[in-house]
């Protein structure tokens, strides 16, 4: 199933920031998703990837309209349920670039389950979160990465329940790309998702992206124009230096739960990388050794042989 | 009886040397294809029968589906029409459970009301299944558990002590695990089926196994084989042999789910993800492990909602994808169901039903998710809905399902039920040359101006990593969507694309063959139904006829859309009943009668519903039919058997180490 239909090259244009551009957003003037949607662009255009094998995917909420506003092959699923309708592409298609947008609802609320199961097998693909820390589609509800005390419509008191720590629990799962980044820093975002885009593997991206509608002003601390810290990780360089030994090392997964465990805003940058095989390449080897085993037969040849020992 | 566990071994006379011995009683010799031509004696002769149903009762773990299927491939091996019938416990080991295989030289439609024969294990057994038991018929019981009602003369007892020669054959390690395998022996003696094959079966089945469990099933056999039934069961039988025409295909034999699965691979299908549920679970099983060997994948999703999702992304990318569940787990799926329909994506559903709601009867058959396949889900969501009426059908089905969902780019539920998924039938081989597809997707570039959702086109979606070469590029949609894929609040457009999304139904309806009459093209009465009840109303129509009512049956494998015209047909009958497995609900018709009368605003139809999680019993049909006549049951050669009432005790047993050959195998 591999073996690609082979077509003929027409000649091709380079890949431009207007070609991959398709309808306008419809999010609210200045929120944080501009910026992403902006970054993606650049990246795109900076890897001038085969157009037609860019595949941009969402669930549900303000950030999964993400698929309409490029121009490219692309689906809009339902709420929580992109991460396995991306992994069903990535696995039957190795030739395409899987990215899948969404929120912190969609992904750590009804998508959880998701989250955790795509992680654990190691799929691969870049899943870009944009976190609001508020239900911004359906107009102020308590999200799971709400702080406590914030007042929402459905917690008018303010929020009671402790928030999901996305990075503990991407770590947790077993993702093998994890890191954090904000949207008013769009060179580091762009970093992030270069560095996710040549991971193999489960590589996610959560991204603090302000709501300016239901919760401005949530990010602020870790804004430098609003007197905020963006304070980077230090990676390991491996020079050997004594300052080295002080650095973080990305493949560190006690190091990377220890960051993680910071206080609000925290730090941003890779918290945690790590090799391990993909369910992509697990998968591929089965079917080679399967089909080395037998001989490479036609499907014919093997499904008369199935019903041969069936007589 | 009272011969328990005592070994024949130890104070068994050698009774079949003893010319005082009962009548009929056979030198036991080692088993070999010839042994039925051992005996020339007329009383000794086999009498030629049919047509007979074997009902072996017993507990789960006691492997009695595997005899049966055993029986069942032998059959099928030899031309021989099979239809097996199999109940399991929902507890996860123990618990009583049956497997009945009927087997004949004539059309075989339904498993069979009532047994000929019936193989008891236990007390409980016994007690639940005598019942089962035809008058005249043979009941074999293991006689280290079985304590039988002798003075009930309806019946023919042979008590074997099944228990205690399985442990004295196998040794001590085994226990008593083989007494399916001594059974299968016992049987093929009685029957005379062919022991060639049967051994050749079985060695097949241990293939690739440790030898020494070969080996110890083929010493279960031979004990069994080698066991002298003759003494105590005075008839033996013989299957009228068949000789296969010129032309005829071969027999292969399997279960629904099985057939379902082979049926996806001839069809193309090379992805799908599930969640594993009863009785669905074994279409994964197979799938996980046969699709890679096509170069496919099938995964084990984290849950149904997550296996639903991966198929459509499999789907989207441009294979044409399966998942499946029981009734739960589609309940689960179905919002993402519903965005199929929406962004009109091609999917195969497989709904193997069993009782419910909720968890319901999981491990009995029931016929009530038609509505939840058709209707199921939020909005005006069409899709299409298959039902297969046998395990033969189930192949079939399959690859149709696959069509209509690549012609008309939209999910197709395949409804099957617990009944198939576990029976085991014998069927033509299909042709494989003829079915099998490339399910390659075509990525060659596409020419300027493509659009995903041309209203007045039935929607080809184009796999990504296809060249735009206008460099324009479709999106797949869950909101309402203008041609481009890209989301619309316009009121025309949704009113335009719900009646798009519809049309292509009532399209697909106009090519639905009109479903062929069984039985009388007119008459007093229409027996209409769906899915696995099609043995039994066929069964129930051809005896219907034979005593003169003039009587057809028309079964439905499209239920959604139906096929156009069938007012034709219900024109012709007085009566159309609708037979179906699930309950009659508060305005009292089943979920097909339902359906019908909405569609046809007919008011003779009627509805014959039950929902005991049993398969209908030919009988159970002609009583709601045609209620207050009495027809007799079905002929069989044993009815005027002379009843005989055999001493089973171990006197007339032989030693086991006597009669078996040490270190078959």
């Amino acid at each position: 199933m591999s073996e690609e239909t082979t077509i003929i090259d027409a000649p091709r244009e380079k890949l431009t920031k207007k070609a991959i551009t398709a309808d306008h957003p419809t999010w609210c003037p200045g929120c944080g998703d501009f910026a992403v949607l902006a970054s993606y662009y650049k990246v795109l255009e900076k890897r001038q990837l085969d157009h037609e094998k860019i595949v941009t995917l969402a669930g549900i909420g303000c950030s999964s309209r993400f698929p309409y506003f490029v121009n490219g092959y692309g689906a809009h699923f339902i709420h929580g349920r992109a991460v396995p309708l991306a992994s069903g592409i990535s696995l039957a298609r190795p030739d395409l670039h899987v990215f899948l947008f969404g929120g912190d609802g969609d992904g750590f609320s009804i998508g959880g389950n998701h989250l955790n199961h795509g992680a654990r097998k190691n799929i691969n693909l870049v899943y870009f979160i944009m976190d609001n820390f508020v239900y911004g589609l359906t107009k102020k509800q308590t999200s799971p990465t709400s702080p406590i005390g914030f007042k929402s419509k459905t917690d008018p008191t303010g929020a009671i329940d402790q928030p999901v720590n996305p990075m503990k629990q991407l770590i947790c799962a077993g993702a093998t790309f994890v890191a954090r980044t904000h949207a008013t820093q769009v060179n580091h975002m762009i970093q992030m998702i270069e560095r996710a885009m040549d991971h193999q593997g489960f590589s996610v991206i959560e991204c603090l992206s302000e709501c300016v509608e239901f919760f401005p002003g949530a990010f602020d601390p870790a804004n430098p124009r609003k007197g905020g810290a963006f304070e980077l990780i230090d990676e390991k360089k491996w020079d050997n230096t004594s300052e080295d030994e002080l650095r973080h090392d990305v493949t560190d997964e006690l190091a990377a739960y220890k960051l993680a465990q910071l206080p609000f805003p925290g730090v941003f940058g890779v918290f945690y990388e790590n090799d391990r095989p993909t369910k992509n390449a697990l998968e591929k080897k089965w079917i080679d050794t399967t089909r080395e085993k037998l001989g490479h037969p036609s499907d014919l040849a093997l499904l008369q042989k199935t019903f041969d020992r069936m007589k | 009886m009272k011969d328990t566990t005592t070994t024949p071994e130890t104070d068994a006379p050698n009774s079949a040397e003893d010319p005082t011995a009962p009548r009929g009683s056979l030198t036991a010799t080692a088993p070999s294809a010839t042994a039925a031509s051992q005996s020339d004696r007329a009383d000794l002769r086999p009498e030629s029968i049919n047509d007979a149903v074997i009902r072996l009762a017993g507990d789960s773990q006691d492997g009695i589906q595997s005899a049966g299927a055993f029986l069942a491939r032998l059959a099928g091996r030899s031309d021989h029409d099979v239809m097996t019938y199999m109940t399991i416990p929902a507890t996860i080991s123990g618990g009583p459970s049956i497997f009945q295989v009927r087997m004949g030289t004539g059309e075989v439609l339904s498993a069979g009301d009532e047994a000929d024969f019936l193989v008891a294990f236990y007390q409980h057994s016994y007690q639940d299944h005598i019942s089962f038991l035809k008058d005249g018929g043979v009941l074999l019981y293991d006689s280290d558990n079985v304590q039988p009602d002798l003075d009930d003369k309806r019946f023919v007892y042979v008590g074997v002590p099944i228990t205690g020669l399985t442990i004295e054959a196998l040794g001590g390690t085994a226990k008593d695990k083989g007494k399916n395998i001594f059974i299968l022996g016992l049987i093929s003696k009685i029957f005379h089926l062919d022991v060639e094959k049967l051994t050749t079966l079985i060695k097949e089945k241990f293939a690739g196994k440790n030898a020494s469990i070969a080996n110890t099933a083929i010493m279960a056999f031979t004990a069994g084989y080698a066991y002298p039934v003759g003494n105590v069961l005075t008839k033996q039988y013989k299957f009228e042999t068949v000789v296969p025409k010129e032309g005829d295909r071969a027999q292969i034999t399997m279960d629904g789910n099985q057939a379902l699965a082979y049926g996806l691979i001839a069809a193309g299908v090379r992805y799908g993800a599930g969640y594993p549920i009863t009785p669905w679970s074994s279409v994964m099983e197979i799938l996980r492990s046969e699709l890679p060997k096509y170069g496919g994948i099938f995964v084990q999703a984290e849950d149904e909602l997550g296996a639903v999702s991966l198929a459509l992304g499999f789907s989207f990318s441009g294979y044409l994808a399966v998942t499946g569940s029981a009734g739960p787990g589609i309940s689960l799926k179905t919002e993402a169901i519903g965005w199929a329909s929406m962004s009109e994506m091609p999917l195969i559903i497989i709904n193997v039903q069993r009782g419910g709601p909720s968890t319901g009867l999981p491990t009995n058959v029931e016929q009530s998710d038609l509505f939840q396949a058709i209707f199921g889900g939020h909005g005006d969501s069409p899709r299409v809905v298959l039902a297969a009426s046998t395990v033969e059908d189930c192949f079939y089905i399959a690859i149709e399902a696959a069509r209509i969902a690549r012609k008309y780019s939209t999910p197709v539920f395949i409804l099957s039920d617990t009944s198939l998924a576990t029976r085991i039938e014998a069927f033509d081989e299909p042709e494989l040359k003829d079915l099998m597809i490339d399910p390659k997707p075509d990525l060659t570039p596409r020419a300027a101006g493509f659009k995903p959702y041309a209203v007045d086109q039935i929607t080809q979606h184009v796999p990504p990593g296809t060249r735009m070469l206008d460099g324009k590029y479709p999106l797949v949609s869950g909101l309402e969507h203008d041609e481009m894929g890209h989301p619309t609040g316009s009121p025309k457009l949704h009113m335009a694309m719900t009646a798009k999304r519809r049309n292509k139904l009532r399209q697909l309806a106009e090519e639905i063959p009109m479903p062929e009459i069984y039985g009388d093209q007119e008459g007093n009465v229409l027996l209409v139904g769906w899915g696995s009840t099609y043995g039994p109303i066929h069964d129930a129509v051809k005896l219907a006829r034979e005593h003169g009512e003039k009587a057809g049956a028309l079964h439905l494998r499209h239920l959604h859309p139906l096929p156009n015209g069938l007012e034709k047909i219900f024109a012709r009958f007085k009566r159309i009943v609708v037979v179906e497995m699930n309950d009659q609900g508060i305005y009292g018709f089943g979920q097909l009668a339902t359906i019908l009368r909405a569609r046809f605003c007919e008011p003779k139809i009627e509805s014959a519903t039950k929902t005991d999680g049993l398969t209908f019993r030919v009988k159970e049909i002609l009583e709601r039919v045609f209620e207050g006549r009495s027809f007799a049951a079905r002929k069989i050669p044993r009815e005027g058997l002379p009843i005989v009432h055999a001493d089973p005790s171990s006197e007339n047993v032989k030693s086991l180490k006597e009669v078996v050959p040490q270190g078959v195998g």
